[in-house]
């Protein structure tokens, strides 16, 4: 065999071998990422069913979803009119009150305020929704960013009414 | 040297092949009806596992917990694999303590595909109390945690006898031929006909004593479909790139060889 | 050692090699003038380094889901097992790691048994290697506690007893070491954290291990001091690498067989019961990389003395390079070690094998002759084999044929300094 022939075979194997290897360690590595991802158990939990039957308007609850406050408000008709109301043209985060709240007594969305990660107050500021002492960040009755640091409107997650009384939320 | 490392690696088979025998019975004396996710390429016969998990539920839940199962196991792949739907309904059947709520008071809801499967007793020692000072084993790895693993468990469910000559037992304790130590607190659990199979099949002592234990299997082993199937490709691959190394090796040295 | 003076390619590489010399270091690796004439015993060295970080690595991530908690360790484990993505794969891996870890070593030490690895100029890489030895045993005994099943708890409960046999301080010892009355929380809470710092002591100590086995070089199978380099050594890379590399690839064919075939084949299923101080599981044993010190421990009737022994059966391979008076290193050319050499291997696995079983009749006459041979192997047989043995004569170099060479290097030195 010539020697040209025998170099093309010799490096054949060796790149095949380095090919296969990477490919291999590829693969080895990959559950030892993979298992830092969230695990079955809090995917189990990744969604919430509340009942939302004995909240009367006016009223807002707080309940834990993926480890964060989650606010359910029933509004009041007073305050669906002034989310309604709103100029878009006011708002750092233009976004409509209706995008917000399909059902507009309804008002579902993360406690947390988006500057810095508080939980602001309700029934405070100057908008008639929410206050966030931390810094300072004042939010309507559709939870939109109206004063103060916060850089977008707090958010509303994935939700739905199962049946009349139960909010599933994720 | 090959005769000494001959009789070295024939005593090492010796004590290995010890690694099996440390029950009272040995594992050749046990019942065996055949498993289906034994072998290299074993899985879990799915419908036997429904069926398991009906006589889990109806004849040994009564006493034995499974608290590592979740509900939401039922419908994961590898599993009895019922639809989420059913297994939703299968959850919504059992009630569990949850709280404290916003007065500061536990209350009672139904089970989600979240929750752990709900047990027939609070505690250990509520189930101990219960069960004549014999607390009735938690079943989530019992099959790992018997010599003899399902062939034992199997065997032990078919193995009630009556006591041999002279033998007397004490209220409450029954003969077991396979039971290590042969005297067993449970009375026999398994009789043909107590679960009405809705698959049709027969009830017999033997099938159900399989199905349930086939559930059991899974239930200490849930993913052991997807080890198996891992396991063959890692096999194989590590096989061809072996072989591929090997070549290499040899043409790599190949070089040196001939000038010595 | 290599003598040339390297330099680094590029200019960067320049700069930084003056300032940490990583890259001489590498190049020294890439080098090494290795003994042409190893064979497959010598691939374990590799692939233990290879299961050290293969263990310390599966252990971090298993750290990041487990929790040392008596009420909550065995679930834990469970969820790891059930949940937690490729849970099982690592967990499997971990524990029969371990297993794989203690074949890879005692091949490793009995290769050095067979050649002579331990003799000088070696003898400091030996002891480094018994003080690396003791420590997996240390971190693996612990290890097995954490899962918190039955044997866990009863394991971790007769050894640590063993404490109480010291004459005076003996319970405050094991008190101190319990944290408490008995194993229990807080035991387990310190294993834990032992568990996890031992095996970087382990990685310290190896590079001091490969350190030290770079000044002399490796032995090899005819156990002559060869100068490196010469025409009887090759360049560790590649291809010392390469063949490292094949051995590796098929002790994890082996290895992989047990992770997804029969992963539990080699615990035991008591510990899948939760532990229960109140119960005691019928025969408690050890892992059975452990059992034939556990067979040594049982057989002396008296509990303090069964402890001595114990670490006597050790320390006994730790003082080896001086208990072996021969100057020959290679059991190839000592038949009389050679034949004792087998009755060694079959001792231990003796020893293993009655570890295994209860302390009593048969099985506890065979562990104490079994023991007796092992001292007597160490301490009575190698000392006189060095003096009494007729050795064959040892070649001048890997490839001449026998001729004029001596089991005493000292008379052929000048002869040898060709090669």
């Amino acid at each position: 065999m010539s020697d040209q022939k025998k170099t093309k075979r010799r490096d054949f194997i060796f790149s095949a071998s380095y090919a296969l290897g990477a490919v291999g360690v590829g693969v080895a590595v990959w559950p030892l990422i993979d298992q830092m991802n969230p695990d079955a158990s809090v995917k189990a939990l990744s969604s919430t069913e509340v009942d939302v039957s004995e909240i009367s308007p006016g009223q807002s609850i707080t309940v834990l979803w993926r480890g964060k406050p989650v606010f359910i408000k029933r509004r009041t008709e007073g305050e669906i009119s002034k989310a309604r109301d709103v100029d878009l043209k006011e708002l750092k985060d233009p976004e409509k009150d209706e995008d917000r709240a399909k059902n507009p007594e309804w008002l579902v969305m993360l406690g947390v305020c988006t500057h810095l990660g508080c939980v602001p107050l309700g029934d405070k500021g100057e908008y008639g929704g929410w206050f966030c002492p931390c810094h300072g960040s004042h939010y309507d009755t559709s939870g939109r960013i109206r004063k103060g640091p916060a850089p977008t409107n707090m958010e509303v997650p994935k939700y739905e009414f199962v049946n009349s009384n139960t909010i599933k939320i994720g | 040297m090959k005769n000494n490392l001959k009789l070295v690696l024939i005593i090492l088979l010796f004590s290995l092949n010890s690694l099996n025998s440390n029950s009272a019975e040995k594992s050749e004396d046990l019942l065996n009806p055949g498993w289906s996710f034994k072998s290299f390429f074993g899985k879990f016969d799915r419908v036997s596992l429904q069926r398991g998990y009906q006589v889990y539920t109806e004849v040994c839940s009564a006493c034995h917990s499974i608290k590592y199962l979740s509900y939401r196991n039922l419908y994961e792949p590898g599993g009895p694999e019922f639809s989420k739907e059913q297994a939703k309904i299968i959850a919504s059947q059992f009630e569990l303590t949850d709280g404290p709520n916003n007065d500061g008071e536990m209350f009672t809801r139904q089970a989600r595909l979240s929750d752990s499967f709900v047990g027939p007793y609070a505690n250990e020692k509520e189930a101990t109390a219960a069960n004549g000072g014999a607390y009735p084993p938690d079943m989530s790895v019992l099959v790992k945690a018997r010599q003899g693993g399902a062939s034992y468990i199997y065997s032990v469910l078919l193995g009630y006898e009556d006591p041999p000559e002279g033998m007397n037992l004490d209220d409450g304790v029954y003969y077991n031929k396979f039971m290590s130590g042969n005297n067993i607190m449970m009375a026999k659990p398994l009789f043909e006909g107590v679960v009405q199979y809705s698959d049709g099949t027969s009830a017999t002592e033997e099938q159900m004593a399989k199905d349930v234990v086939t559930f059991l299997a899974w239930a200490a082993e849930p993913h052991l479909e997807i080890r198996h199937k891992i396991g063959f490709r890692t096999i194989i691959y590590l096989i061809i790139i072996t072989v591929l190394v090997y070549f290499g090796m040899k043409k790599l040295w190949s070089r040196i060889e001939a000038e010595v | 050692m290599s003598d040339h003076e390297y330099t680094p390619k590029s200019k960067f590489g320049k700069w930084f090699n003056d300032r940490l010399p990583l890259l001489t270091l590498s190049d020294h690796i890439v080098e090494y003038p290795t003994p042409k004439n190893l064979n497959y015993w010598w691939t374990f060295g590799g692939i233990l380094t290879f299961c050290l970080i293969a263990q310390i690595v599966t252990g971090i991530v298993l750290a990041m889901h487990y929790v040392a908690n008596a009420d909550l360790a065995f679930s834990s484990v469970e969820h790891i097992m059930r949940d937690v993505n490729y849970g099982w794969l690592i967990r499997y891996f971990h524990a029969n790691g371990s297993s794989m870890f203690f074949l890879a070593v005692y091949i490793h030490i009995f290769r050095a048994l067979y050649y002579g690895s331990y003799k000088s100029p070696r003898e400091v890489i030996w002891i480094i290697g018994m003080i690396i030895y003791f420590l997996m045993m240390m971190t693996a005994f612990m290890g097995y506690v954490l899962p918190w099943g039955q044997m866990s708890f009863w394991a971790a409960t007769v050894i640590t007893n063993l404490f109480s046999a010291v004459p005076f301080v003996g319970e405050s010892i094991t008190n101190w070491l319990w944290g408490g009355f008995a194993v229990d929380n807080p035991t387990l809470n310190r294993f834990y954290a032992l568990h996890y710092l031992l095996p970087f002591l382990i990685f310290g100590l190896v590079i001091l291990h490969i350190w030290a086995l770079h000044v002399p070089g490796n032995n090899n199978p005819i156990g002559i001091e060869l100068k490196k380099p010469s025409k009887y050594t090759v360049p560790f890379h590649p291809y010392i690498v390469i063949k490292d590399l094949f051995a590796l690839l098929i002790f994890l064919i082996v290895f992989a067989f047990f992770v997804f075939y029969s992963p539990n084949l080699l615990g035991h299923p008591d510990n899948y019961i939760e532990a229960n101080p109140m119960v005691t599981p019928s025969h408690i044993v050890p892992e059975w990389y452990l059992l034939p010190f556990y067979a040594i421990l049982r057989s002396v009737p008296d509990k303090l003395f069964g402890v001595i022994a114990m670490f006597a059966s050790i320390f006994v391979l730790v003082i080896l390079p001086w208990l072996d008076t021969s100057k020959v290193k290679s059991a190839i050319f000592r038949p009389l070690y050679k034949q004792f050499y087998w009755f060694l291997l079959a001792d231990v696995i003796i020893l293993g094998y009655v570890g295994a079983m209860p302390a009593e009749g048969l099985y506890l006459l065979v562990a104490r002759v079994a023991t007796a041979y092992y001292f007597a192997h160490f301490l009575i047989v190698l000392p006189v084999l060095g003096y009494k043995e007729k050795t064959l004569d040892v070649p001048l170099s890997l490839t001449d044929p026998v001729f004029g060479g001596s089991a005493n290097e000292e008379l052929t030195k000048d002869q040898r300094s060709n090669l």
